[in-house]
């Protein structure tokens, strides 16, 4: 399995590449410029911060100047918070995301996993179907229309009881990861009743059932083992997404993460930033994946890497 | 069927000793990362817009780093709460009778937050920074009015001792202008012309204006920044005078609608940006005692492109300009109380009386265009308007403006063009478009930063348009040192472009908006800059 795991890391390497040397290209060749306010500037001066920042001579010297930095890990200026590099503002927004992901992502496992399994068991009955109808709710309200809802009701009227915005205490967590994990709580819940109604027809679990097994143990112990495998499949690329940050939960609540960093930076023709945003986003990606493998070849004995 | 439940008691122990890991996990990420000590107490918080680009005065060019700029640097002259300029670094000067060299005797006891006094050489070595080509600063031009200062600027001489400013001794600046420059103390209020404390600035390069490095002269101190965060100011010990208020609070945001449930769950006391309120709630608030509305220097306008057909015929440039329903715009689009304009300049400018300019007439209008060859809008050509895709206001605008010329005159073929702020503003430099939407904020209280947009081949004119009497009179305006006949010069000048030639439709004043409680913060006075500097502001007693 080590084997596995470094060539995976190894190929990741002409991935990010790959990533990176698009977004770039893609920032670089559209027709706006960083430093643009709307009074002109003079020459000199755009031909100085142009040179300050990398950004003069031919795009292929841009390029090549930035990769040299990037892969010594400086990942550049940003053009935007003119006095701040890039791996600066990551290393201060991407954990505070990262620690909203983390909450936001369990609460999800956790609901997600419980009402699947509880909509399974009693299936094609009420709850059954008022959950499902609530998991589809949550997938198709996207959080632009369920956070500001959520906040008129708990934070503004007719309840007092939790802070519409802003970072810094628990209290302030707890909108937002809520907001966070809703659709995701709701893709793996409508997941798991699935894969679950599908498991518990299979042979083995009539035959742990026919050996005389509690309906207890033969849910937890075998039939939810096999019925978890299309959530781990899930789950990897939702961790790498719910962990980097959302930019309408972050904007709405106020949260200094990055999440408004993938749509800002490009929007602002930062070309350095967006680039280290998407290189963060890819190796998530990539690493969670390769989480959720593992734990496939962990959970599931059929499954061989290779 | 069995219902679960047999071996709960240990599976519930498994799981909760799970979930009890996993919580300390998170709370212990929290701790460390999450920033458990901002919940710092603030004797006052409030809401400045969008997160600060820089906190060098020298680069700044948005507003709400402008704002914090304010805060914690002061010029040679600054602003009261009406937003006059008062002195600040400067006790004093005296102007030349040539009106062109002015000498400011630098305040008695003026000290840098580290104690250290500050000289009139910190203005000479800071100004030679912001002129500086290698610094990189945008907003340098504001330095150009100084002899040869655009020279340095652009490097074309390299010598700055050539260039018009003096240091004889520590408390005294000598400054020579190019020409006689009316609103020059207004000028080294702003941000560009703030002094930087020099010896910071070159220790630590790119990294001086963090929090615990930074050395700043004006009423507060950074305290912390963090990005998208919050921003702690507290006041500077060393400053001349007492600050009523302690420590404020600056909360950055992008987002109106969460700028105003701030404030309406009393979470934030102030919210200065017209930004960060919500356009579509102004009409529901407009009525309550914590909305503020004032007079504010800035128009919003229409471009003609004058190289493209049909707008290179001055007849069709004044029919849509004649024929534009303002009045509908902003009762419909803006609310806020905006006044419709007919001329560039907003009222307000002292001792200057503004043209007529065109009010709307329709008959003449059709009887223009008719003329021009298109009655009834038959055979006007496919043409674009363009507008910034940022925010609600400017696509409602375009849309209306188009339906507004559909419905008075007839023409259906403008096609509307949005574009992202920043390839908007490419585009517009580039003159490649038919029509534009755009808006200027006046730089400081004067005619001329408005009117001075459209000399020929301007950096902002932007339209194509020339005309050389235009651009004489505004050179001649530099040298008259009579207030009311440059006031003159100028009305004249603003009839050409607004009556006469029309490169550009003026459509609405803007107001500037705040919110706040009147018994909760005191020291906020409108004025028609937008000047609230926030040394100025105070808490009410009773609301203490």
């Amino acid at each position: 399995m080590t084997a596995l795991i470094f060539r995976r890391l190894l190929q990741a390497i002409p991935v990010l590449f790959i990533v990176v040397t698009l977004t770039f290209f893609l920032v670089r060749s559209a027709p706006g410029n960083p430093f643009s306010t709307e009074k002109k500037i003079p020459k000199e001066i755009m031909e100085q911060l142009e040179t300050q920042y990398d950004l003069h001579g031919t795009i292929l010297h841009q390029y090549e100047q930035y990769m040299w930095k990037v892969v010594h890990g400086d990942l550049s200026l940003s053009t935007q918070y003119r006095n701040r590099t890039v791996n600066e503002i990551i290393a201060q927004t991407l954990p505070v995301s990262m620690t909203l992901g983390s909450l936001a992502y369990l609460l999800a496992l956790f609901l997600g996993i419980t009402c699947g399994g509880w909509a399974a068991i009693r299936h094609n009955q009420w709850g059954d179907r008022g959950l499902m109808l609530i998991a589809l709710l949550g997938i198709s309200v996207p959080t632009f229309v369920s956070a500001p809802v959520l906040v008129m009701f708990f934070a503004l009227y007719p309840l007092h009881i939790l802070p519409a915005y802003g970072w810094g205490s628990l209290d302030q967590l707890i909108l937002p990861a809520f907001c966070l994990s809703l659709p995701f709580a709701a893709t793996i819940a409508r997941l798991t009743r699935g894969s679950l109604l599908e498991v518990l027809k299979l042979d083995f679990v009539r035959t742990a059932r026919a050996k005389g097994l509690s309906e207890d143990a033969v849910l937890f112990r075998h039939a939810l083992k096999v019925a978890i495998l299309p959530v781990i499949g899930y789950s990897g690329p939702a961790a790498a997404g719910i962990l980097t940050g959302s930019i309408v939960i972050e904007t709405l609540f106020g949260i200094p993460g990055i999440g408004p960093f993938f749509v800002n930076s490009a929007l602002n023709f930062d070309p350095f930033m967006t680039s280290g945003v998407v290189l963060v986003f890819s190796s998530f990606l990539i690493l969670f994946n390769l989480f959720a493998d593992i734990l496939y070849f962990i959970v599931d004995r059929r499954v061989k890497l290779e | 069927m069995e219902r679960p439940g047999s071996t709960r008691p240990a599976r519930a122990l498994v799981v909760s000793a799970f979930l009890a890991g996993a919580l300390a996990l998170f709370l212990a990420f929290f701790y460390f990362f999450g920033g458990w000590s901002l919940s710092a107490p603030a004797d006052l918080v409030l809401c400045n817009g969008a997160e600060l680009q820089t906190l060098d005065p020298a680069i700044i060019t948005d507003e709400p780093a402008g704002r914090v700029a304010q805060a914690l640097f002061e010029g040679l002259t600054t602003r009261n709460a009406k937003g006059e300029v008062i002195p600040g670094m400067a006790q004093s000067w005296t102007l030349s009778p040539d009106n062109l060299t002015y000498t400011f005797t630098m305040r008695t006891g003026a000290k840098w937050s580290n104690g250290a006094p500050v000289t009139s050489f910190d203005f000479l070595n800071s100004w030679e920074r912001a002129l500086n080509p290698a610094t990189g600063a945008q907003y340098s031009y504001q330095l150009y009015y100084l002899l040869n200062g655009e020279a340095y600027g652009t490097g074309r001489i390299t010598e700055f001792s050539q260039v018009g400013v003096k240091a004889p001794d520590d408390h005294t600046l000598v400054v020579t202008l190019v020409h006689p420059t009316a609103y020059f103390l207004e000028l080294t209020a702003l941000p560009t012309l703030m002094p930087v404390y020099l010896p910071t600035v070159r220790q630590y390069g790119r990294d001086w204006t963090k929090p615990g490095r930074i050395v700043s002269n004006g009423p507060y101190v950074l305290k912390a920044w963090r990005l998208n965060d919050y921003i702690l100011l507290e006041t500077n010990p060393q400053y001349y005078r007492p600050i009523a208020i302690h420590r404020i609070k600056v909360l950055p945001t992008d987002s109106p609608t969460a700028c105003f449930n701030l404030f309406y769950s009393r979470k934030t006391d102030l919210i200065i940006d017209k930004n960060s309120i919500p356009a579509e709630l102004v009409q529901d608030i407009k009525n309550k005692p914590y909305f503020h509305a004032n007079p504010f220097g800035a128009t919003t306008f229409i471009r003609f492109n004058v190289k493209r057909k049909p707008f290179d015929d001055v007849r069709v440039r004044k029919a849509l300009a004649l024929a534009l329903d303002k009045q509908d715009i902003v009762d419909k689009i803006t609310r806020a109380g905006e006044s419709i304009a007919n001329t560039l300049v907003p009222p307000g400018s002292v001792g200057y009386t503004p043209p007529q300019g065109l009010a709307r007439n329709l008959d003449e209008a059709r009887r223009l265009l008719a003329e021009a060859g298109y009655p009834n809008g038959q055979g006007f050509p496919d043409v674009t308007m363009l507008y910034p895709a940022r925010g609600s206001v400017w696509i409602q605008m375009a849309t209306e403006v188009q339906a507004l010329w559909r419905r008075d005159l007839g023409i259906s073929s403008i096609q509307l063009r949005g574009q992202e702020w920043r390839v908007y503003l490419n585009t517009e430099q580039l003159i490649d478009f038919d029509i534009s939407l755009a808006d200027w904020i006046g730089d400081y209280n004067d005619p001329q930063t408005f009117l001075d947009m459209f000399v020929t081949d301007g950096g902002n004119n932007e339209t194509g348009w020339s005309f050389p009497q235009y651009d004489q009179m505004l050179q001649n305006s530099g040298t008259i040192r009579d207030p009311a006949q440059r006031m003159q010069v100028f009305h004249d000048m603003e009839k050409i472009l607004v009556e006469d030639e029309v490169p550009i439709v003026p459509v609405y004043f803007w107001v500037g908006l705040s919110l706040y409680y009147p018994e909760k913060v005191g020291g906020f006075e409108p004025n028609f800059l937008d000047e609230h500097p926030w040394g100025e502001l105070y808490i009410p007693e009773k609301a203490k």
